[in-house]
């Protein structure tokens, strides 16, 4: 029967080593010299809020009115605020909410705005244009005065029965999520909305592949170098958005410090204690920007046509 | 015996805002086992529709399948679920596309793509189908294929990728292969290596090959059986030699007499000839013979009523009113 492969035709099956995807990915990815940095910061930064309270063991909220507002000294490297509480530990602490919040929240927003788009993108018609009639809703919303009636209205029952902390985090999160998807969402339907009509999606479709996988295996991942390049601008996003949350008093409660929560606070004293704002003001701004590095490095790491 | 595929009285339309064009009008091919048949035309008689429809390629809508039926192995794909459908794909009946270029993803290595498809459709493993994919490589004469399974799209060049799309189509060993102008993207010395390639294959995967092209040099190398389409209808069939000796349908003489020739344009500055006219809009297409306008041979009787395509020497189908008296 002719309709086999003839088995003499295959090359000898030497198998050299070849790299992996992955590891491909990361020699890419260490070219980039500012993302290399970048990730370096990032990391030391979630290290230091994960294990610095471990090692600087001052309490974030013993009072001590003999030591208000105090430059930095060797008791309190980073200096005091008004209520002299120790700001290096306030820093190090309000650090992780303020990481776990921005990278949440961009988790969530780009999930939503993933589905959102890509569904739109893949159906068309009716389906498009009434998740796009939503996604310009959302858009033109007032955010802030909705934000406010939001939180007033589900946080005493949320945190009835998750606990304030947790209760307060979720809201924040889903908020923050809610509220951010939408550009995201109109990235990946415009980005679907032209390789659905590739031809390589098509071929693959003369191949057999179902629906599912067209979409995540063939549209996906090719629309999702701006979708890196907009999640990092989303944690920056939802670092901001907290801090606005918490000093309308909206967020976590003040006696949880938060980098935002911190920034507030110091804003009235900057005149004669500026480095009460320095600590926070930096932290944010170090994960902002290496944050963009990253995503920066990693769209192109993760770009096979692009030569690094 | 049935046919490997026989489609018969096939009717695509698409909707437009201004009506239903009608792509395909009435189109009936069949493919026995090992052959390679050809569909000539120019852009837009419909051969590619014709193509895809068989593998239900096309956008459904604005696309239909308004009547007719697809045969394949005596099994009608029009009625075919999308899930049995994508069954068919790859499998049975494999499609090379016509832009090399642009139909590999550029994400994933050839080798990934190539082992996609053997693993959707036969279940191997990641390791087999990769295996699979290098002796794929090999098959299609691209050298070195064990380290070339590991290089993405980008690093290949258009004759290469073609290849590689070709070993793609040919991976789950189908019975028949479509191709839809495989080599238009490509330039000349490139074309006739794939289609070289194309026959190799043919003769040792023992497939059937239906060959779409609109070049007339195309069809004389590689194909066994002509079928010559014309605004949606196939005007013309017949096997390779008695079509190029004795083409019937004035719209086949045209298509042979524009065939530039280098021996003629050397000596006598013959100019080459061009058919005139343009193909009838298929929103309207008119009563009787659709070539009529452009035919320096048309009667009233051709604008009135149309010509059905009737066999008028063994094998040798034509749709013209004056058939016997325009043999060449």
């Amino acid at each position: 029967m002719a309709g086999s492969i003839p088995a003499s035709a295959s090359a000898e099956p030497v198998r050299r080593p070849h790299v992996g995807p992955w590891k491909e990915a990361w020699r890419r990815f260490r070219k980039h010299r500012l993302a290399v940095v970048s990730a370096a910061v990032l990391l030391l930064l979630i290290l230091g809020v994960l294990l610095g309270p471990l090692f600087w063991t001052l309490p974030i909220d013993e009072i001590d009115f003999a030591a208000t507002l105090q430059g930095p000294t060797l008791a309190h490297p980073l200096g005091t605020d008004d209520l002299g509480q120790d700001l290096l530990a306030r820093v190090l602490y309000g650090g992780r909410i303020s990481l776990a919040v921005g990278f949440t929240a961009m988790l969530v927003a780009v999930g939503l705005g993933i589905l959102v788009g890509s569904t739109a993108g893949m159906a068309g018609g009716r389906t498009d244009a009434g998740l796009m009639w939503l996604t310009d809703l959302f858009l033109s919303l007032p955010q802030l005065p909705l934000l406010l009636l939001i939180i007033y209205l589900f946080r005493a029952s949320l945190t009835e029965v998750v606990g304030t902390e947790l209760g307060v985090f979720i809201l924040v999160v889903s908020v923050i999520g809610a509220f951010n998807w939408m550009p995201v969402a109109r990235l990946v339907r415009a980005q679907f909305l032209s390789l659905r009509e590739k031809e390589f999606v098509e071929a693959a479709r003369a191949l057999g592949a179902s629906r599912r996988r067209l979409v995540l295996r063939h549209i996906l991942p090719n629309a999702l170098g701006p979708v890196i390049v907009a999640a990092t601008i989303d944690i920056a996003a939802a670092i901001i958005a907290e801090s606005t949350l918490s000093f309308l008093g909206l967020g976590f409660p003040p006696d949880i410090p938060t980098w935002g929560r911190l920034l507030f606070d110091a804003k009235d004293n900057l005149d004669f204690a500026p480095h009460w704002a320095l600590a926070p003001g930096i932290a944010i701004f170090l994960t902002v920007v290496s944050i963009n590095f990253v995503g920066d490095g990693l769209r192109d790491a993760l770009d096979p046509r692009r030569v690094l | 015996m049935t046919r490997l595929l026989e489609i018969s009285g096939l009717k695509v339309h698409f909707r437009t805002d201004d009506g239903w064009v009608r792509a395909v009008d009435g189109v009936d091919i069949g493919v026995d086992r090992g052959e390679t048949v050809c569909i000539v035309g120019e852009s837009g008689c419909g051969k590619t529709v014709t193509a895809k429809t068989v593998l239900k390629l096309i956008d459904m809508p604005p696309g239909r399948i308004v009547d007719g039926s697809i045969m394949w192995q005596g099994r009608d794909l029009v009625p075919l679920a999308p899930a049995q459908m994508r069954g068919i794909r790859a499998k049975e009946i494999g499609f090379i596309f016509q832009e090399p270029m642009t139909s590999l993803n550029p994400v994933y290595t050839v080798g990934d793509q190539i082992a996609e498809t053997v693993r959707e459709h036969e279940g191997l493993s990641r390791r087999a189908a990769m295996d699979r994919a290098a002796e794929m490589l090999s098959l299609v004469n691209i050298p070195n294929p064990t380290k070339r399974v590991h290089d993405y799209p980008h690093q290949f060049s258009g004759g290469m990728r073609q290849r590689v799309m070709i070993a793609m189509a040919l991976s789950c060993n189908p019975k028949l292969v479509i191709a839809d102008e495989p080599t238009t993207a490509l330039d000349v010395t490139i074309q006739a290596q794939i289609l070289d390639l194309l026959e190799e294959m043919k003769e040792r995967l023992g497939m059937a090959v239906l060959l779409i092209t609109h070049a007339m040099g195309v069809v004389a190398e590689n194909a066994q059986r002509v079928i010559v389409m014309y605004a949606g209808k196939v005007v013309e069939e017949a096997p390779v030699g008695p079509l190029f000796a004795r083409p019937r349908h004035p719209y086949t003489q045209g298509l042979i007499r524009s065939i530039p020739r280098l021996d003629l344009a050397a000596t006598s500055h013959q100019r080459l000839e061009a058919i005139p006219g343009s193909v009838p809009s298929l929103l309207h297409p008119p009563v009787g013979c659709r070539f009529a306008a452009r035919c320096r041979h048309a009667t009233p009787e051709c604008v009135a009523t149309e010509p059905p395509l009737r066999e008028i020497d063994p094998g040798h189908k034509v749709a013209c009113h004056h058939a016997e008296s325009l043999a060449a």
